[in-house]
């Protein structure tokens, strides 16, 4: 039994001739929400694809559960993805349902239950969420941070044990940036899950985190909780850490 | 100069050689349990119920404009009782199946690529494969169930449509005798004309299903890439459609 929820040993991808992951090295912990910084455009999310198997790597291990997934078949792949949650960048929802359908979808899916439980499970979910009153609204008639709040409902549905979280605030204004990073770490609290949310928000993601790692240059270049990562004296840290240091604020200390 | 025509002949193989892997696999959801048939119902309405109209316009005009057009040649030599059979012959047997099948193409083949093509570019199929459900058994399987069994449909619609507009151009305003122009139809056409245009509407059913699905699935690059793979569906379904009919038309016939 192992007792990391992920762990990536030397994982590297090239697109032509652009390396992209070079060596990564990851362990996550169990239970917690791990959160991976790093630039835009530079791997993050071709990384957190990797996890759920959405991209193959050129070279290197996924281990979840003694399970390397990078030499898995899709049959056998889909297995492991079943304890998987997934909430995309811009929430990925199906436009052509609305969004009790949208939550309600993996339990029709996957599950034998009754219209009649599924509508319980679909509401409870949706009130957890906050969007109880726009069950039968389509996607397109919601803003940035709905949509995210019931990709999070659909992700959350099936009680996985692993959610992964592609730049959950990104295009979002900084308050509701709050209420999504407050309801990610309710949930997690709550529901004691493994969390990994990728994201380059780096005053947001100090605040849920309980585990920090920074994707540099194609590999890992520091990992550690918040308190460690932010006294880290590393060049390539404090070089990414300093740029977002507002002039007279004290740069994100919470 | 040898190698600016390799290539595109590389690319080209290539694509069919994945317009066909894709088919073989929605082929094989087709047959795997739980089966779809609400999705393959919703597809049947697209491409069928919606694209009746259009169909029937197009048939009623080409049958219109084959009476007109043959009605000057056969009175020549006299033989206008002619234009009957010629219109049914020309409709079922080509204009009917290929008229179908490029107006299908313009309407349900554009739609079904920008449709998969923003799926794609949103992550709404990545999202389905990380809940562990096949994207081409949801997407692509009853698209192409519905281009295959519709376009059939449709190609009687506008095989009957054109001839009705052929009788109301020959025989209402032309003035043939309608006892001819009947009676040569009905001499002149076998039932192998008519079931050879199905078998050929519903290979074009096909190959317009397939190649939008195609383009959709794999489109990348955001607005710009859903647009490109909209035109390419639409292009290469029309063009393959064309081929295809020339093929199997030496074939059947």
């Amino acid at each position: 039994m192992e007792d990391k929820a992920i762990r990536v040993v030397d994982l590297h991808k090239s697109f032509g001739a652009q390396k992209v992951l070079d060596g990564i090295n990851l362990e996550i912990e169990k239970g917690e929400i791990t959160v991976i910084i790093g630039k835009s455009g530079g791997g993050k999310s071709v990384l957190l694809k990797h996890l759920i198997g959405l991209i193959k790597p050129d070279s290197g291990e996924i281990w979840i559960d003694g399970v390397d997934i990078t030499k898995l078949k899709e049959k056998e792949l889909n297995e492991i993805r079943m304890r998987f949650g997934m909430l995309f960048q811009e929430a990925a929802l199906f436009d052509s349902m609305n969004v009790f359908d949208n939550v309600a979808f993996p339990l029709r899916e996957h599950t034998g239950k009754s219209e009649h439980e599924i509508e319980k499970i679909v509401q409870e979910k949706l009130n957890e969420v906050g969007l109880f009153d726009f069950a039968g609204k389509r996607p397109a008639e919601l803003s940035g941070g709905m949509k995210k709040r019931v990709g999070l409902a659909r992700a959350l549905i099936l009680d996985p044990e692993i959610i992964l979280f592609d730049e959950p605030t990104s295009a979002l204004d900084p308050i509701i940036s709050l209420t999504i990073l407050d309801l990610i770490k309710e949930t997690q609290t709550h529901l004691k899950r493994t969390y990994v949310v990728i994201s380059h928000d780096i005053l947001g993601m100090f605040r849920i985190a309980d585990k920090v790692a920074l994707l540099a240059n194609g590999t890992i270049a520091e990992y550690g909780t918040p308190r460690e990562v932010r006294q880290s004296r590393k060049e390539v840290t404090m070089e990414f850490l300093n740029a977002t240091k507002v002039p007279g604020f004290s740069g994100g200390e919470s | 100069m040898v190698r600016g025509l390799i290539s595109p002949a590389g690319r080209f193989v290539r694509e069919s050689g994945r317009i066909v892997l894709m088919l073989a696999e929605s082929i094989y959801w087709a047959v795997k349990r739980p089966f779809k048939p609400d999705y393959i119902f919703q597809q049947m309405e697209f491409i069928g119920v919606n694209s009746t109209i259009i169909v029937i316009i197009t048939g009623m005009f080409t049958g219109m404009v084959l009476a007109l057009q043959s009605y000057y040649g056969f009175r020549k030599f006299g033989a206008e009782g002619l234009v009957g059979a010629t219109v049914a012959l020309s409709m079922t047997r080509e204009l009917g199946p290929v008229l179908t099948g490029l107006m299908v193409t313009g309407r349900a083949g554009s739609a079904m690529a920008a449709q998969l093509g923003t799926m794609r570019v949103t992550e709404q199929i990545d999202a389905l494969t990380v809940m562990a459900l096949s994207p081409i058994k949801y997407l692509v399987t009853p698209r192409i169930i519905a281009g295959f069994l519709m376009l059939p449909v449709l190609t009687v619609v506008s095989d009957f449509i054109g001839i009705v507009g052929g009788y109301v151009v020959g025989v209402k305003l032309l003035g043939i005798n309608e006892g001819a122009f009947i009676d040569k139809m009905i001499k002149y056409v076998e039932l192998n004309d008519i079931y050879n245009g199905l078998v050929k509407s519903a290979v074009f059913g096909i190959i317009l299903s397939s190649v939008a699905c195609y383009k959709g699935f794999y489109a990348r690059g955001g607005a710009e890439g859903v647009g490109r793979a909209t035109t390419e569906a639409v292009v290469v379904s029309s063009v393959t459609i064309l081929i295809s009919d020339y093929v199997l038309t030496s074939l059947m016939f």
